[in-house]
This record gives C-alpha cells, sequence and structure tokens, in this order.
C-alpha cells in the first residue's frame, strides 16, 4: 500500500494540503474555543457589564460576530509568516545558520512588487483595467518581488556567507545581521533618491479591497456585515499554492532529493557528484522567492510598506520556524499559522477582554512569549528538530 | 597501465600534517589495500584522492589526469567513487532514495533500474528494506547499502573505507566476498582497512601507512609474510 501511495505523485501534493487543512482547522479551532469560552466566562464580570451597558451587546455576540473575520485575518497573517519561516527553516537545514537576513529579502520582494504596481499605475494602465488584468498585474508584481528576492538571497549568500563558511558559526550570524541593516539602508537610499520618501502605498485597484458578503447581523442598535476581504482569500490561496508547490520540489524531485541529501550530510552528498554549492545555492532560491511573494502579499493586505518592514515580520517569522522545530519545514507551516492565528486573535480581542486596559498594539507580546517559553520547555520546537526532510 | 598514481602527496588538516609525502599506484584491475593503524592516515587518502580535501603538495593522476584541485562532485563523474567512513548513509532518505542519489548524475531512468537490481541482487536484503529509512538499518545492511549506492555510479575505481567496521565477522566475510566478486567483473578496489588480515586475504597488493608515511609497499602475499607487518598489524608474533 504504502508503495503505491509513493509511486504516485498525486499523495505529495495531497499531503502537503492535508497539513494546510488540518493547521488551520486546527489552530483555528484552538484558539476560537479559547476565545469564545474567555467571552463567556467575561460576560458574568464587570467586563461583559460594560459592554452591554455601553454597546448593548454580550461579550459572547461580540466574539462570534466578529469570528469569521478574525480568524480568516489569522490566516492570512499566518500563511505569509509560514512563507517567510519556510526560508529561514530551509536554509538551516542546509547550513545550520540562522539568515537573519532574510527579513530584508521579504522587504525587498515587497518594495519591488509595490514599486513595479506604482509605476504601473502612473500610467494610468491599472485604473482601466478589467478584473482579469488587475489579477494578471498582480500575480506580475508577484512574480518580479520573487525574482528580485531570490536574485538577492543568492547574492548574499555568494557575497556575504560562502566566503564564511569554514568560520566558527557566530561569523557568518554577525554578517548575516550586517547584511540586514546595510540592505534596510540600501532600500531606504535608493526610495529617497528615486522617489523621496519611505513610506509607500500599495496602488488600489481590482477588486482586492472588496468583500465578498455573506449576510447580515443586527448588533445593538446597528447592523453588521459579516464577510471575508477578498485580499485575504488572494494570500491565502496564493500562500496555499507555493507552500504545495514547495513541498512538491523538495519531496518529490531529484533536485529536492538532493537537496534533503546535503541537509542531511553535505560530505557525502558531495561525493554523489552532487554540487553542494549549487544546491546551497537553490536552497538560498527557493527561501528568497517565497519570502519576496510574503513580502507583495504582505504589501497587499496592509497596503503600507517601509523600509523597516520586514522587521517585525520576519522576526514573527523567525519565531514560527523555531516554534515548528527549525530545520523542519511542516514544523514552519504550523508555526507560522500558530503565530498568526494567536496574534490576530490577541490583537482583535484583547481590547475588549480587557476593557481597553491592553489594546490590540500589545499583541506582539504573545509572539515573543511563545518564542522564549518554546526555547525553555521544547527547544527542537512543535514537529521535533529534523534537517529539511519528509514529514 | 596505472589508473591512479599518488606522487608525493601530503595533506593537512589545518596544522596537522597527516599525510607526509605519499606515493601510491593502482593499476587497473586491481585490489591495492591501504592498511594502517587508526590515525595513520589512510582515510585521510581516500579523502584525498576523492577531493574531499585537497593535497598541498604532490600530484594525484587518475586516468592519466591530474584531479588533485578537482572538486568531489567533479571526480565522481570520471567513475571513481568513494564509499566513506562510516557509510554515510542519508538516515531519513529511504534505501530507494539512497540509491538514487547515488545516481544523481545518471539521467537515464532505465539505467537506474538496472543497477538498483544490480544491487538487489548483491543484497537481497536491501529490497526487502526499499521503503525502510536508511537510518532503521542495522550497520550491516547500511554497509551493504552504502557499497549499493556506490555502485550505482557503475564505478571504474571503487574505494572503500573501512567496510568491515563494526560488522559481525560473519557480515564481513559477506563483504569482503563482494568485494572480490566486483573486482573479478572488473572493477578496480581501493580498499583501506584495520582489519589488515582480512585486507590482505584479498587484495593483490597493499602499503603500509604509519603516522602518515608508507613504510612498506609490496604484494598482498610478501607483506603477509613479512614479520614485522605481521607483528604490528596481523596479529602473529
Amino acid at each position: 500500500m504504502n508503495r503505491l501511495l509513493r509511486s504516485i505523485n498525486v499523495t505529495e501534493l495531497l499531503r502537503p494540503l492535508g497539513h494546510v487543512l488540518a493547521f488551520s482547522c486546527g489552530s483555528a479551532a484552538l484558539m476560537s474555543l479559547i476565545a469564545v469560552s474567555l467571552a463567556l466566562v467575561l460576560d458574568r464580570t464587570v467586563v461583559g457589564a460594560d459592554l452591554l451597558d455601553r454597546y448593548n451587546v454580550t461579550l459572547f455576540t461580540y466574539t462570534m460576530v466578529n469570528l469569521p473575520q478574525v480568524v480568516i485575518d489569522g490566516l492570512t497573517i499566518g500563511f505569509v509568516y509560514a512563507a517567510i519561516a519556510l526560508g529561514y527553516t530551509m536554509v538551516y537545514g542546509v547550513l545550520e545558520f540562522i539568515n537573519f537576513a532574510h527579513s530584508e529579502i521579504f522587504a525587498v520582494g515587497a518594495f519591488v512588487g509595490v514599486e513595479l504596481l506604482i509605476a504601473l499605475d502612473a500610467t494610468g494602465i491599472l485604473a482601466g483595467a478589467s478584473l482579469v488584468m488587475a489579477y494578471a498585474y498582480l500575480i506580475l508584481a508577484i512574480l518580479f518581488g520573487m525574482i528580485a528576492a531570490g536574485a538577492l538571497a543568492v547574492t548574499v549568500e555568494r557575497v556575504a556567507y560562502r566566503p564564511l563558511r569554514g568560520a566558527s558559526r557566530l561569523v557568518p550570524l554577525i554578517s548575516a545581521i550586517g547584511v540586514s541593516f546595510l540592505l534596510q539602508d540600501i532600500i531606504r537610499l535608493v526610495e529617497s533618491l528615486t522617489t523621496g520618501q519611505f513610506n509607500r502605498i500599495m496602488p488600489t485597484f481590482g477588486n482586492f479591497d472588496g468583500r465578498i458578503i455573506f449576510g447580515k447581523l443586527a448588533m445593538g442598535n446597528s447592523t453588521i456585515t459579516l464577510g471575508i476581504a477578498i485580499k485575504s482569500i488572494i494570500v491565502i490561496v496564493a500562500a496555499v499554492v507555493m507552500l504545495v508547490g514547495l513541498n512538491y520540489l523538495v519531496n518529490a524531485t531529484r533536485i529536492g532529493k538532493a537537496i534533503r541529501a546535503v541537509a542531511q550530510d553535505r560530505k557525502t552528498a558531495s561525493l554523489m557528484g552532487i554540487n553542494v554549492n549549487k544546491i546551497i545555492s537553490l536552497t538560498f532560491l527557493v527561501g528568497g522567492l517565497l519570502g519576496g511573494a510574503a513580502g507583495v502579499l504582505y504589501a497587499l493586505k496592509f497596503t503600507r510598506i517601509d523600509p523597516f518592514v520586514g522587521f517585525f515580520p520576519g522576526l514573527k517569522a523567525f519565531t514560527a520556524a523555531v516554534l515548528g522545530g527549525i530545520g523542519n519545514m511542516t514544523g514552519a507551516l504550523l508555526g507560522g499559522l500558530v503565530i498568526g492565528m494567536l496574534e490576530t486573535f490577541a490583537g482583535s480581542y484583547m481590547g475588549v477582554f480587557t476593557m481597553g486596559a491592553l489594546g490590540s498594539e500589545y499583541k506582539d507580546i504573545f509572539a515573543f512569549s511563545i518564542l522564549i517559553l518554546v526555547l525553555i520547555f521544547r527547544p527542537q520546537g512543535l514537529m521535533g528538530k529534523h534537517v529539511v526532510q519528509k514529514a | 597501465m596505472s589508473l591512479l598514481t599518488l606522487e608525493n602527496v601530503h595533506s593537512y588538516y589545518g596544522r596537522i600534517h597527516a599525510l607526509k609525502g605519499i606515493n601510491v599506484e593502482v593499476a587497473e584491475g586491481e585490489i591495492v589495500t591501504l592498511i594502517g593503524s587508526n590515525g595513520a592516515g589512510k582515510s585521510t587518502a581516500l579523502r584525498t584522492i576523492s577531493g574531499m580535501m585537497h593535497p598541498k603538495v604532490g600530484r594525484i593522476i587518475y586516468d592519466g589526469k591530474d584531479i588533485s584541485k578537482k572538486e568531489p562532485h567533479d571526480i565522481v563523474l570520471s567513475g571513481m567513487v568513494h564509499v566513506p567512513e562510516g557509510r554515510g548513509i542519508f538516515p531519513t532518505l529511504t534505501v530507494k532514495e539512497n540509491l538514487e542519489m547515488g545516481a544523481f548524475t545518471v539521467r537515464d531512468s532505465r539505467l537506474i533500474e538496472e543497477r538498483m537490481e544490480y544491487g538487489f541482487s548483491l543484497f537481497p536484503r536491501l529490497r526487502e528494506r526499499v521503503n525502510q529509512h536508511g537510518g532503521t538499518l542495522s550497520g550491516g545492511e547500511q554497509q551493504m547499502l552504502a557499497i549499493a549506492r556506490g555502485l550505482m555510479m557503475e564505478p571504474r575505481l571503487l574505494m572503500l573505507d573501512e567496510p568491515s567496521m563494526g560488522l559481525a565477522p560473519i557480515l564481513v566475510e559477506l563483504i569482503f566476498d563482494i568485494v572480490k566478486e566486483l573486482n573479478e567483473r572488473g572493477i578496480t578496489i581501493l580498499l583501506v582497512e584495520q582489519n589488515a588480515l582480512m585486507a590482505l586475504s584479498i587484495a593483490h597488493r597493499g602499503y603500509v601507512l604509519q603516522t602518515g608515511e608508507i613504510t612498506v609497499g609490496d604484494t598482498a602475499i610478501n607483506l603477509r609474510n613479512n614479520t614485522a607487518v605481521q607483528e604490528a598489524y596481523l596479529g602473529i608474533s
């Protein structure tokens, strides 16, 4: 049976989809359960009474009404984190090295994609574009972001990491931090020379800012529209397609096997005729492509980017990679979704649950508390410490 | 005609002078063994030949070409395969995937299939374990896999580093029988062994390495009859 399944490569497409589905539903269900339970408990306290008093709605109703959008937002940012986390985890798997410049690779992807769209917008093409063309332009922007970030990742490895490969482990790490600052400043320099400003706004076009409405609900004196932002769906679909594609590349192709072989034993891999340096470059390329796409998707979702846009997502994606088990690709997906979900739930509900004492700006506490807890209690991460490998 | 020649090869690990000018010759069709105690430089010699490390001084001529500056993935293409010390099995790749890695540079899937079948015919145990992860195999099975994987390149020269290490005597015998069989099928063998008795029983010629230098180089029969070699490496006194 196992043999039969293995010979069919469809398995390698279905399995990551299964992971995506299981992790999405699992983290959504768990966080929803916690939020709803908290709401039910707090409803009996002064928190619930206060909300009822002011808005004529119970905390439970409020929580439930917001839940669909919170879950979707959590998934959206979770998949973005997962796509970035895969870059960290793959490079770690092959080199046992944390590429701290990866957050800037992500930022460069975002900038290239957004600048392309801004340029297109300036010609007026975007405004008049049909829906199909709008999606085509978006895909084009994602591709440009991917290519730029991928090429940059390969270059950074070649210039700043490879010459240091024989050095002690701390040395390339410092180099990575240096590259990270350098790239930030290069983005700043280029942006100020060419546009005179650091903050770039994703142009509005197509139907990305619309919502798919599936109902209206009376809440106290007002009516709440239930719906999902279209761009959230775009981000999720694009990320899932990439994650499945990457999984297929690593698990079902000759090159993927070579990547796994290099991750497990670089010296022996070279004896098999595998050009280890090429595989390492390829790993950076793949990580960069994913990071670049994540950058453009992030810009689509959050609209505004600046040269430091990579810092927090990068740090959180790194946390996600550690949470899942650094080096483990399935772990990066799980970690990304957990962190994304956790922070979105915290950001959406913490304010109400604490009567405004802690606002959504405290949401980052959760991601980094998790990092510390994981490092203390389960340093190998949720999925265990493995090199890049089949789950 | 000599297939492989080492001329005055010096190798270093950092500042440790591991090979101090060794000269080795392997003719086409031979089994040549390098024997010596732990740390004598046997594995270093193989690593230097296969390109995992590069000699500071000296030349390595393989098939008429100087390969001393080439990288391992290039050297493999010329038909020289190095089965490393400790076997180098990829632990979370399956047996089949490990074998496929051995034929990484081969694009013809029919050829890969054929060679895999040949490996299974030599080591039927591997066929039973084909979908198991390499790391779950016993030491003997891993050694079989390492050799079968080496054969996936259809090598002209097969270099084996301590194939008997950690194996039960009956398995050692099996492995050495196979090595002999491979040689009879035309593969030249360079064998590094601590088990000098076994090595000299199948080899045509041998070299004794001692702290990075070759002290004796002779036919296997002469080495077996050499009293100094007997005392130091064969446990005969």
